[in-house]
This record gives structure tokens, C-alpha cells and sequence, in this order.
């Protein structure tokens, strides 16, 4: 196993779940990211923030590889998933995500959304499936909605609903991709909560977002992301009191 | 009892129609060749359906798919070539063309069934239009669906199988309930390669009987039956799967 050109060993108490190197990503003439650095551990609630256009949903989507890397590598639990070698749907599996635009399956009821992944990937029977998917909407408080279709959900039921898709997986680590943009101002706080929620559980979490106010409450690091680089990492009140480069002071005089 | 006078047209009519219609059990003309007709639409339906998904996927795959090894994006550029050939070819010349050079030339010097010809040609003709129909479905299914497949740890063919291909199908089902109802008419062309369908049937009586009108308009209407009974089923099928996601 060490052997492998692109494993290495992996111990999930000391070493980073994802470990981000160099990440380089190209999208035509757009020099989208240019040489991203990250470690997100076991536990981390990592929001990501920045100007739009700073690279920051193209980073997130590079960590479970919906963008191919153009350098650099990503480590998920010791193996390089960048490599072309590596079965990506496997470690996919792992890493759940959630989109700004939902992205529910509009022919499945919320039922085989949930259970659609666990049944044929996992090989988990159809009660065992659903058992876990009631459990997990009843948390969300959407266990009476299990036979309805997506279109006739609110876009915060939705979002909710596609969280529960993703967790229905049992991923080490949740990915949002701005979660709560596409919502009307009433539904971002159901939203929101349930994040809290999964964040008070110790879930691995990747964020990001626009809301700052609940950066400053939820996020164990928060990361600052201008034209395609990290430009800090720090705890929220440092990050939000005690700015260090003079381009998060700007951005944050403008968003706070 | 007095007479009652039958009008004209009525004697004429009926007389006509004896003479093309019952006289000789000349009626079998018609009755056979719907039934060449229908088998060969309903053979060539299901080719074209085959031909079709397969072109089409063949075809989305190529400009979708990202991550792959060189192998298999090599392999890709040489079918999607295949595909467009055959796309361009078949969409660019005439489908009597196409029937008459599949019966005299490639199979110019092999005894084969006509029917399985007419088969071979208007299946392979109408897979053509299908790929691009389909295509255009799978085209049209919105991106994320495609991505929320692939997080979730699907692989490609599987979020084409569970996702994809299920949208796709409530999309085209009209294009292609259309592409089949042009079908089931261009089959009247099979007499081209001397095939007794439904038309040659009715071109038949007429020869015979010297009389253009009756087996003409015969023809004309069983054809229309048949479409207007195809169009309902389609707005049938078309309301139940918008029902399903109500």
C-alpha cells in the first residue's frame, strides 16, 4: 500500500483529512487558482470567503475533483485523488456536497433521492436505506415530506433535502458550494441551522459562503481567498477583528 | 310501392367500391400491406430507438466527459467520428436513396427478405434523426444533475442510467413520438424496392382496376387513422410521466 505511487499513510487522529498542495487550475485564459495550500482536519468547519471570482467555489470543487486540477495535488485520507489512477467515484462517496442550486433529482421523490445512492452504491437494502434516510429527515424536520417530488418543496426544503442526500452517504467531510445563495432571505435561518447542527456534531465541514455573520459563529478556521490564492487562514475573531493583510481589511470594511 | 330514388353518386359509389375493394377479394391488398407496413415501422422504431440512444450517448459522452484515461478519450474520438459520418451521411441523402442502394447494392447479389431491408434501411435512417434528438435531450438536462450524479459517487454510466436518461426521456418523448409518426409514413416508400406495403397495395388495386380515386383515398385514410391513433397514445404517454412529478 505505501508502495503506491499516489497513497500515503494516512492516520485520520494526526494526520489532515485533505491535504491541498499547490493546487493550479486554468480555465482557458482565467488563472483560476494559482497554487492553493490547505490541511483541513478531522473536525475542521473551514469556511471559505472572498471576493466572487476569487477562486473560492472553483477550490471547493477541485477537493472532490467536479474540476480537474491543471497541478498540484489533493490528499483525501492519504490518497492523491488527482491522479487519473485513482478511482475517484469510490472517494467521492466520502465526500459529500452540497450545491448552491440544489441540484434534487426532479424525477425521484425526496425518498429515492435519498435512498437512490446508498442502494446502489453501498449495496444497502431498500428498509435499511430508509430506515437511515427517516432518521436523518426527522432531524431536518422533513420527515413528512418523504413521498413528495422535488418541485413541490421550498427552496430552503430543498436545500435541506440535498443535505440529507449527501449525508445519507456517511461522508467524512460535507462540502457546501455556497449553500443558502440561491435562497429567499426567510429560508437561509432552516438552512443555516442545520449546518450549525451538523457542525455541533463534529462533522468535517468545507464552506462557502457569503454569510459572514455565521463564519464568525460556526467556523473553527476561516480561509480569505483573493485572485486564486489563500491569503489567510485564521480562527473567526482573529480573522474578523485582527485582519493582517490590507486586502482582507477591504473586503471585510466592504461585506461586514 | 314507389320508387325511391337512390341518388347518382351513391350507385356510383357503390359500385366503386365493389369493384375495388370486394371483387377479387381485392380488399387483401390493403389488409397485407398494412401489414407489411406496421412490421416494418415497428422494427424500425426500435432500431432507430437502439441506434439512437447509442449514437446519442456516444456523442454526449465525447463532449462531456472530463477525467479519463487516454485510452479511452482515443476511443471516444474514433466512435464520435463514426457517429458524425454516419449522422452526416444518413441526414444528407434521401431515405429512398438509401433504400434502394442498401437492397440493389449491399445486398445486390444476396437473397434476402424485403421486409428485413425496408427494416435495415428506415431503422438505420430514422437512428439517425434520433441521436439527434436525443442528443439534444441529454444536452438540455441541466449540468448540475449531471455533477449531484457524480458527488454522490456515481460513476459516468451510472448517472447517465439513474439521472440522466430518465429526464431525458420525458423531454423528447414529443420530438420523438413526431420522428415516429414521420416514420410510419416514409415506410410508403418501400415500394421503391417492389415491397407490397400498405401504398403499393393501394397503387396495386389500381392498376387494376383503372380507378385512382377509391384505393387513393383508402390509403390516404387508413394512413391518417393511424397517426391520429399514434398522436393520442404519445399525449397519453406525455401526460402520465408529467403526472409522475407532479
Amino acid at each position: 500500500m505505501t508502495n503506491n505511487p499516489y497513497m500515503k499513510p494516512f492516520n485520520p487522529e494526526t494526520d489532515p483529512l485533505i491535504s491541498v498542495r499547490d493546487l493550479q487550475k486554468n480555465f482557458k485564459d482565467l488563472h483560476a487558482l494559482k497554487g492553493v495550500d490547505l490541511d483541513i482536519y478531522q473536525g475542521d468547519v473551514i469556511f471559505v470567503v472572498g471576493p466572487s471570482g476569487s477562486g473560492k467555489s472553483t477550490f471547493l470543487r477541485c477537493l472532490n475533483c467536479l474540476e480537474e486540477a491543471d497541478g498540484g495535488e489533493i490528499f483525501f485520507e492519504g490518497v492523491n485523488i488527482t491522479n487519473r489512477n485513482v478511482d475517484i467515484n469510490r472517494h467521492r462517496q466520502k465526500m459529500g456536497m452540497v450545491f448552491q442550486q440544489f441540484n434534487l433529482f426532479p424525477h425521484m421523490t425526496v425518498m429515492k433521492n435519498l435512498t437512490q445512492a446508498p442502494i446502489i452504491l453501498q449495496h444497502k437494502s431498500k428498509e435499511e436505506a430508509e430506515a437511515e434516510a427517516i432518521k436523518l429527515l426527522e432531524r431536518v424536520g422533513l420527515a413528512d415530506r418523504a413521498d413528495a417530488y422535488p418541485n413541490q418543496l421550498s427552496g430552503g426544503q430543498k436545500q435541506r433535502i440535498a443535505i440529507v442526500r449527501a449525508l445519507c452517504m456517511k461522508p467524512d467531510v460535507m462540502l457546501f458550494d455556497e449553500p443558502t445563495s440561491a435562497l429567499d432571505p426567510e429560508m437561509v435561518g432552516e438552512v443555516l441551522e442545520v449546518m450549525r447542527d451538523l457542525a455541533k456534531q463534529k462533522m468535517t465541514m468545507v464552506v462557502v459562503t457569503h454569510e459572514m455573520a455565521f463564519a464568525r459563529e460556526v467556523a473553527s478556521k476561516v480561509v480569505f481567498m483573493a485572485e486564486g490564492k489563500i491569503l489567510e487562514v485564521a480562527p473567526p475573531d482573529v480573522f474578523f477583528n485582527n485582519p493582517r493583510t490590507d486586502r482582507l481589511k477591504s473586503f471585510l470594511e466592504k461585506v461586514l | 310501392m314507389p320508387d325511391i330514388a337512390v341518388p347518382q353518386f351513391l350507385i356510383e359509389f357503390k359500385d366503386a367500391f365493389y369493384l375495388n375493394f370486394i371483387k377479387d377479394n381485392r380488399w387483401k391488398y390493403l389488409v397485407d400491406g398494412l401489414s407489411v407496413t406496421l412490421r416494418i415501422t415497428f422494427f424500425a422504431v426500435l432500431i432507430g430507438i437502439v441506434l439512437g440512444f447509442l449514437v446519442a450517448i456516444i456523442r454526449a459522452t465525447h463532449d462531456k466527459v472530463g477525467r479519463t484515461t487516454p485510452l479511452i478519450k482515443g476511443t471516444l474520438s474514433v466512435l464520435n467520428f463514426v457517429c458524425n459520418v454516419y449522422l452526416t451521411v444518413i441526414r444528407g441523402t434521401p431515405v429512398v436513396v438509401q433504400l434502394l442502394i442498401i437492397y440493389f447494392v449491399i445486398f445486390g447479389s444476396v437473397r434476402i427478405d424485403k421486409i428485413i431491408v425496408a427494416i435495415l434501411a428506415f431503422g438505420i435512417n430514422s437512428g439517425a434523426y434520433v441521436a439527434e434528438i436525443v442528443r439534444g435531450g441529454i444536452m438540455s438536462i441541466d449540468q448540475g444533475q449531471f455533477e449531484a450524479g457524480r458527488s454522490l459517487g456515481f460513476n459516468y454510466g451510472q448517472t447517465m442510467w439513474f439521472i440522466i436518461i430518465p429526464q431525458t426521456l420525458k423531454n423528447v418523448l414529443p420530438a420523438l413520438g413526431n420522428e415516429f409518426i414521420v416514420l410510419l409514413k416514409e415506410t410508403s416508400v418501400a415500394g421503391y424496392i417492389a415491397l407490397a406495403d400498405l401504398t403499393k397495395g393501394g397503387d396495386i388495386i389500381r392498376s387494376q382496376t383503372f380507378s385512382a380515386y377509391m384505393p387513393l383515398i383508402a390509403v390516404a385514410l387508413i394512413y391518417l387513422v393511424m397517426v391520429i391513433a399514434l398522436s393520442r397514445l404519445q399525449k397519453l404517454l406525455e401526460r402520465r410521466m408529467r403526472s409522475r412529478d407532479k
